[in-house]
């Protein structure tokens, strides 16, 4: 009774045959039911972050399976998929915000330049200056605008005098493209700015660091198209000095600011490949089906 | 990836790419027929009913405008992606194609009207002995690739796109003949040179084929295959993924 197994060709019908059992599996079973293949060239030659056969699992629940994918210098890589394919959880692996997860687990390699950023030598905290991130909701400080952006950059010790911060900040909220709306009033709450701007705020705050990978989470889905616009010729700018990855609910999103996009399933790198290629002929079944809207 | 056949989770999206697909199809039948009647009424010296057949053009012409629209809107509205996107992409290109077509079907009775209006006596059999097998073969190429649209056929495009070489040829031949009547009897050049138009308006008709099997093997492989040897084409369409 316990062997029988019925294959359940699921509703996507394109090959994710679980395979159901009438009786609990354990652990290790439900875990290795499905490794697959990932569609298309994972490696690029100017690798900032290579990551290899990545597993996440939360408690007994396993949410990323075996994903390998190099990340290329200044790239902006976008990952998609439905909700609860990994794809967020995947980007909180590349600076270890799991690591605040009490029940995540992590094993695999991920690697940003040579250093293996789970290594017990890595300081999470240099890590996340090196790697930064921002966030679906805008999360300003509760401090004016200069502090925001001032604030990383005092803890990590990155200035000597009040004339260097002034131009640091000055400098990031340039580069976010915010410093003209808000150069009269750095004062303020960051809390007082409109939604998009608070979120070129974060982004000024996470670039005020100096990182060298700055990760996105669905940056613009609480902002409007004008801000959305605004965040999004922000990433092409920003792509000169930073490697961006970024995920995304919206394709036409994936489709303008990124050079490769990485479609993710039920935890699984289904395919990668040229963001051209993959909106318009994509290799996988059910990254076609997901892109044209064939799911549900 | 092949075009997919499973249903969009919004079904109104279904609906508005199957009555896309239905009014190119339907396009396609119509320019059919024009060319079928524009033969017939040469080969029957019908000067009215080649009239019908320039008239009914027009038909075409708002057929195509009416595909472009509602392409234009599915793309606005849908923000289609992948084979959707190709399939909007291709159909409507492809009516381009078609409403030429139609034109060289028109061209064809504009010159049977000219050919069997005037006064002057009409032309003699020898100049138009080419007309026949070169309207059949353009007949069968563009059938041949409306049929493929219908089916999503990739074999039967590559055979359309293989004859059009064939077509070309007989183009070239006959196009010597009457150059040879020409010369022979110089009293021929006012009806050869209507003839030229007609075997010219047949060879255009196939390249037009041609082009609609190319975007129809975009359509379905997702490659693009045109401006390459023909059997690069056929390579290309029908490699296994």
């Amino acid at each position: 009774m316990s062997t029988t197994t019925i294959e359940v060709k699921a509703a996507l019908n394109g090959g994710l045959n679980a395979e159901v059992r009438e009786t609990p599996l354990s652990s290790a079973q439900i875990i290795n039911y499905d490794h697959r293949q990932t569609v298309g060239k994972i490696t690029v030659s100017n690798p900032k972050i290579t990551c290899r056969n990545v597993d996440v699992y939360y408690g007994e629940k396993q949410a990323i399976k075996q994903v390998s994918l190099d990340i290329g210098a200044n790239e902006v890589i976008a990952f998609i998929g439905p909700s609860g394919c990994g794809k967020s959880t995947f980007l909180r692996c590349l600076n270890r915000m799991n690591d605040t997860i009490a029940a995540c687990r992590v094993l695999g390699e991920i690697k940003l330049d040579q250093d293996d950023i789970y290594d017990k030598s890595i300081d999470v905290v240099q890590l996340r200056a090196r790697v930064g991130m921002v966030f679906q909701k805008p999360n300003p400080f509760p401090k004016s605008i200069y502090e925001n952006v001032a604030y990383g950059p005092r803890i990590h010790g990155m200035v000597n005098s009040k004339a260097e911060m002034d131009e640091l900040v000055q400098d990031s909220l340039e580069r976010a493209g915010l410093l003209k709306e808000v150069e009269s009033r750095m004062d303020e709450p960051g809390t007082s700015l409109s939604g998009g701007q608070q979120q070129r705020l974060c982004i000024a705050r996470a670039i005020a660091v100096n990182p060298e990978v700055i990760l996105m989470d669905e940056p613009c889905s609480a902002l409007d198209p004008i801000a959305t616009a605004k965040i999004e010729e922000l990433i092409d700018e920003l792509r000169e000095n930073y490697t961006i990855v970024i995920v995304t609910h919206s394709m036409q999103q994936a489709a303008r600011v990124s050079q490769r996009t990485a479609y993710f399933h039920l935890g699984n790198l289904i395919e990668i490949g040229e963001t051209d290629q993959i909106f318009t002929n994509p290799r996988h079944k059910l990254t076609e089906d997901y892109i044209t809207g064939r799911f549900g | 990836m092949p075009i997919s056949h499973d249903a969009h989770t919004v079904k109104q999206f279904d609906v508005q790419l199957a009555n896309l697909r239905n009014l190119v199809l339907e396009m396609g039948g119509l320019v059919e027929d024009q060319i079928h009647n524009a033969i017939n009424a040469l080969n029957n010296e019908d000067v009215s009913a080649a009239r019908e057949v320039i008239a009914r053009d027009q038909i075409i012409n708002g057929m195509q405008v009416k595909t472009d629209e509602d392409s234009v809107s599915l793309v606005a509205l849908r923000q289609p992606l992948g084979s959707d996107l190709r399939l909007i992409m291709s159909l409507s290109k492809i009516v381009t194609d078609l409403e030429r077509i139609g034109d060289e079907a028109e061209k064809i009775a504009r010159m049977t009207v000219k050919t069997y209006d005037a006064v002057s006596s009409p032309p003699s059999a020898k100049l138009l002995r080419d007309v026949t097998p070169m309207a059949k073969q353009a007949i069968d190429m563009l059938h041949g690739c409306l049929d493929a649209l219908a089916r999503l056929d990739v074999e039967k495009a590559v055979e359309v796109a293989r004859g059009d070489d064939e077509l070309d040829q007989e183009f070239q031949s006959a196009l010597r003949r009457l150059i040879t009547y020409m010369m022979e009897d110089p009293r021929t050049i006012g009806h050869a040179i209507n003839v030229l138009f007609i075997i010219k308006a047949l060879e255009r008709i196939g390249d037009h084929a041609k082009n609609i099997a190319e975007y129809l093997i975009y359509l379905v492989k997702g490659k693009d295959v045109r401006h390459i040897r023909v059997e690069d084409l056929a390579q290309d369409a029908l490699e296994e993924e």
